[in-house]
């Protein structure tokens, strides 16, 4: 409780390492976007509005299939439907100087790490310390996918098909440590999995559902087997 | 018949809207805990879920070459099972997938 109230540059010191992981995250979008087809200069837009790395990929394989409003909208309601949680928990852990108009700006910067950090601070949160903590992972999101975007058009194409693996190794590297060491969320993804491949093998299920769709009907099914059978005791701000 | 740049516009921002939605509407409106615990479970496991359809079994076709995209992925789960860091894991594993593609 005596601990002095959190300033702006101790936000910035707390986003750096987000922002370095967050370059290179996004300059992997960046690459898989260019190998759909998509200008760079729409890539970066993605993710300056976004700011959220499977929404994203999601998202450009529906924009480079010109689907349909309602599936990107449903598509993205499941899949960044955990910001609305930590929306949630963010906003006990918010203090006076969050306005509601304070809010409606913060609100746009709540990722995973963002929500993680704030959340690990013993004391409340002040609107500068949240925003400065934001500060360097957009700068590292845009830029990642600026500098992946433009290497993308012009790397050679033996370079451009091993770049194109980047994106699905990292998200390998987010789900398998946790898989191995917890049976529950090694169900998850193991059911996930295969679900998600039945959808893509069986010709009838892939010639009927789009790709987005499939996903985000194999993750639901999962995740309620899941909590239907593993309930989570601790709350989410692990 | 509106054109393609049209379209992909349109998408781009129903995208932006509704991801913004989510993230704003508990922080302004939802001041209270969330009691089930149902709900609780389902949000904590969707990332996982997601993740995990969204990379199988895609990131087999992530490249040209289907072998060397099976070698990656292989390279990709050693390397995290050693818990490598993310930009590790990724360099290693389009590393390999270079490797096969040029021998």
């Amino acid at each position: 409780m005596e601990q002095s109230p959190l300033k702006f540059r101790n936000g910035i010191k707390d986003g750096l390492p987000i922002g370095l992981g967050y370059l290179s995250v996004a300059f992997a979008f960046g690459v898989q976007a260019s190998l759909l087809g998509l200008p760079a200069l729409f890539s970066t837009l993605i993710s300056m509005t976004n700011l959220t790395s499977a929404g994203q990929l999601a998202g450009i394989k529906i924009i480079a299939a010109l689907g349909s409003v309602a599936e990107i909208m449903l598509v993205q309601l499941v899949i960044n439907s955990r910001y609305f949680l930590m929306g949630v928990s963010l906003s006990q852990k918010a203090d006076y100087s969050f306005t509601t108009g304070k809010r409606l700006i913060a609100a746009a910067f709540i990722t995973d790490e963002i929500f993680a950090v704030s959340i690990s601070k013993r004391q409340k949160i002040n609107f500068k310390y949240f925003m400065g903590l934001a500060v360097l992972p957009y700068i590292g999101w845009t830029l990642g996918t600026v500098l992946g975007a433009f290497a993308g058009d012009v790397l050679p194409a033996t370079v451009q098909a091993a770049l194109g693996i980047a994106l699905y190794a990292m998200f390998v590297a987010i789900i398998f440590p946790p898989a191995v060491r917890a049976f529950n969320i090694l169900f998850t993804v193991s059911l996930a999995a295969l679900l998600s491949c039945a959808c893509y093998y069986i010709p009838f299920i892939n010639n009927n559902l789009s790709q987005g769709f499939a996903i985000i009907i194999c993750a639901v099914i999962s995740a309620a087997a899941a909590a239907a059978i593993f309930p989570v005791k601790e709350d989410y701000d692990e | 018949m509106m054109s393609k740049l049209a379209h992909m516009f349109i998408l781009l921002f129903a995208m932006a809207g509704i991801t913004y939605l989510i993230r704003m509407l508990p922080l302004v409106f939802f001041r209270k805990k969330i009691k089930s615990k149902y709900i609780k479970s389902l949000l904590f496991y969707i990332p996982y879920a997601v993740l995990s359809a969204m990379t199988f079994p895609f990131i087999l076709y992530s490249t040209d070459n289907f072998y060397a995209a099976l070698i990656g992925t292989i390279v990709a789960l050693i390397a995290a099972a050693f818990r490598l860091s993310l930009i590790i894991v990724a360099v290693l594993s389009c590393a390999a997938v270079f490797i096969a593609v040029i021998l």
